[in-house]
């Protein structure tokens, strides 16, 4: 495969959350059109990684960098990475009173075309655009009219970012433990449409826990998060070994190094 | 207290002179109403309803008794706040009814004292017997100088197809004015009102409301009020629906106006099978003060009511919530649920929320719940992750605490109507 200009350059990175660290120097290099799957136990920091990369304000970057498309991501705010095609899917999606799910995804895409300087859609241009959209993760428009996220199941809430992923159409994807809580089927359609959406366009970071996810999506590259780093990266096939041996050699491992 | 003194006197003035032409009725209502006012006189804090609003402004303010006024407002004046120009309205200024205003229906919708003469037996049936003077003294008081208001009657089985407006203005002279409104909806009935109190000027005055509101066996009615007073405005008011069996009321109310307000929502459940929304929303900003008491009384069984006040508070505003929910004995099968929250939007502003469940049946659903705090920051984040900026963000989220009681009215019209008005007011902040 071709390789792809670099799209993501993290090093160095740490991170301290209510003055813990978490982040211990994690170095991660994402070019355009890789799928990368980050793996690691609990409490490993992976969620850290996704929810630093956002910008979410709890985080305190102590040392290192991280440079997407060129520019210093860590110095950005958080609308300021989504509108430059930043996106991440949340663990734990967050419960909108009294907005409605196509209100909502609206107001977020034109936020992104005024940044690229293409005209809002209205309401009826926007309905059109979306019932495509809509199709691709098995949804009637009967989950646009509720308030984003309220009253949604669990799986609903995961559907609902995946749908959100598809409208925005980002170029770096975060997926963080999308595939938690899911079950097969639902599992399966948000596979498949993250599938739909590779292209040489588009990256992809996954952070999961299982590896059943990517028997659905192939990643590039497999990451092991351990204890704050990076401690062994390779292809698809890595996944299945942590499945058969779990996690406990390469912690060991960690502690060696 | 001397300004007690001074309105009954100004009310015996009032009675011998201009409103000595009443019915005897009528008459006695009112003297009933000034002598209950007389015993009661203005509440104060050490009272259990009053002890988070103080009507000491009130009470040592200096307001006569509104005249007709002397420059009657045309139709521009008053459009910014008509929500409609078409369908029957009824517009008063400063409590009097004004028929050049007005596109009353003979006297079905028409001013309350023109239909005290022409519809005597219905208005003698209905009014008064709903709204309690026994501990209420500004009940009382607006009983006593009854005279004018909007009178609305449906007949059994009739369906007025377009909102009815009742509009209440206020010139701006330091007047008070005391209007009362009866709502009769009979059997099978069914109408959608907006009742709006707004100033055409900026002036301190203070408003004294008493509506009423009767719905008959299965009748509906869709009730929106809307209280965007002046800044500077004192406006006290009572709601008080009474309902027969399987009938529906869904009252909505939307505050943002006055200085210090206080809206006193009864509801009597009086025939089993009634369905009860009460949805309110409050949006304070600078000093702003409101109070709402609510009290529902579930006389019957299977009936369910439901209650949603949200409150946005800015600045150093101060909103009050006190929900009272009885539930009668033998009133089996009740279904009541009641959520009041609050949104801070700044640390000088406050919110008292307290529910008051006094349940004498077994066989009932009661649930209740309350919050106050700021902007969620997870949410705050979420939205941001999406690409709004923080303004936005914010604003989006503020309008959601909005729109979750808007979205709750079913008149599309009056709902999109009232989400501008909203939209405007959160605009301002």
């Amino acid at each position: 495969m071709k390789q792809g200009k670099v799209l993501l350059e993290v090093k160095g990175l740490r991170v301290a959350v209510a003055g813990t660290e978490i982040l211990k120097g994690v170095d991660l290099t994402i070019r355009e059109g890789e799928v990368h799957a980050i793996m690691g136990p609990n409490g490993s920091g992976k969620s850290t990684l996704a929810q630093v990369l956002a910008g979410h304000p709890a985080y305190t970057v102590l040392a290192g960098t991280a440079t997407y498309d060129g520019k210093g991501l860590l110095d950005m705010k958080p609308e300021e990475r989504a509108r430059a095609g930043v996106f991440l899917a949340f663990q734990y999606p967050v419960e909108i009173r009294g907005i409605t799910n196509s209100y909502f995804l609206r107001s977020a895409l034109n936020a992104l075309r005024r940044e690229r300087g293409e005209p809002e859609l209205d309401p009826i241009d926007f309905l059109q655009f979306l019932e495509q959209k809509l199709k691709a993760i098995g949804w009637d428009d009967s989950m646009m009219n509720r308030p984003v996220n309220e009253g949604f199941s669990g799986g609903e809430k995961k559907r609902n970012e995946i749908l959100q992923l598809a409208v925005l159409e980002p170029r770096l994807a975060i997926l963080d433990e999308t595939d938690s809580g899911l079950d097969i089927d639902a599992l399966k359609t948000v596979a498949e449409t993250v599938n739909k959406l590779r292209g040489p366009d588009r990256s992809f970071l996954i952070v999961t826990h299982y590896q059943r996810l990517l028997n659905y999506i192939t990643p590039d590259v497999v990451h092991v998060l351990a204890d704050g780093r990076i401690v062994k990266s390779g292809g698809p096939e890595l996944a299945h070994e942590l499945e058969a041996k779990g996690y406990d050699w390469l912690r060991d491992a960690a502690m060696v190094s | 207290m001397a300004h007690v003194e001074q309105l009954v006197g100004s009310y015996r003035a009032w009675a011998s002179n201009g409103a000595s032409g009443a019915p005897t009725w009528l008459k006695d209502l009112r003297e009933g109403g000034i002598a209950r006012f007389h015993d009661l006189g203005f509440p104060n804090m050490k009272q259990e309803a009053w002890r988070h609003t103080s009507v000491a402004p009130i009470a040592e303010g200096s307001f006569e008794l509104a005249k007709p006024p002397a420059r009657i407002p045309q139709l521009d004046d008053i459009r910014p706040f008509l929500l409609f120009e078409t369908g029957y309205r009824l517009v008063f200024v400063d409590g009097f009814f004004q028929p050049s205003l007005s596109t009353p229906f003979f006297d079905d919708i028409q001013s309350l004292t023109h239909v005290v003469t022409h519809r005597q037996d219905l208005v003698r049936q209905h009014l008064g017997k709903y709204a309690a003077t026994q501990d209420r003294p500004f009940s009382a008081l607006n009983t006593a100088f009854v005279s004018d208001g909007a009178f609305v009657h449906v007949p059994a089985k009739a369906t007025v197809a377009e909102p009815i407006q009742l509009l209440f203005l206020a010139s701006g002279k330091p007047v008070v004015t005391h209007p009362r409104n009866l709502v009769v909806i009979e059997r099978e009935a069914r109408a959608s009102i907006v009742e709006t109190y707004a100033s055409l000027s900026h002036g301190p005055y203070w408003t004294n409301s008493v509506t009423e509101v009767v719905v008959g066996e299965a009748g509906r009615v869709d009730y929106h009020r809307v209280q965007r007073e002046s800044a500077r405005a004192y406006h006290v008011a009572t709601t008080q629906t009474h309902q027969s069996r399987d009938s529906t009321v869904n009252l909505h109310s939307v505050a943002f106006g006055a200085k210090l307000a206080r809206h006193d929502i009864g509801s009597v459940m009086a025939g089993p099978g009634g369905t009860l929304i009460l949805n309110g929303l409050y949006l304070l900003a600078g000093e702003q003060h409101a109070d709402h008491h609510t009290t529902i009384d579930h006389a019957a069984d299977h009936c369910a009511s439901h209650e949603y006040f949200n409150g946005v508070l800015d600045d150093k505003s101060r909103g009050v919530f006190t929900g009272r929910i009885i539930v009668r004995p033998g009133a089996q099968k009740t279904d009541s649920k009641q959520t009041n929250n609050n949104l801070l939007l700044s640390a000088d502003a406050h919110a008292d929320s307290q529910p008051q469940l006094e349940i004498y049946a077994d066989d009932v659903k009661c649930t209740h719940g309350s919050t106050v705090g700021p902007l969620d920051p997870r949410a705050l984040f979420y939205l941001r992750s999406r690409g709004l900026g923080e303004r936005e963000a914010r604003r989006l989220l503020t309008y959601g605490f909005a729109a979750e009681i808007l979205g709750r009215m079913e008149v599309a019209t009056l709902r999109a109507q009232l989400d501008g008005i909203v939209r405007g007011r959160l605009a301002e902040q």
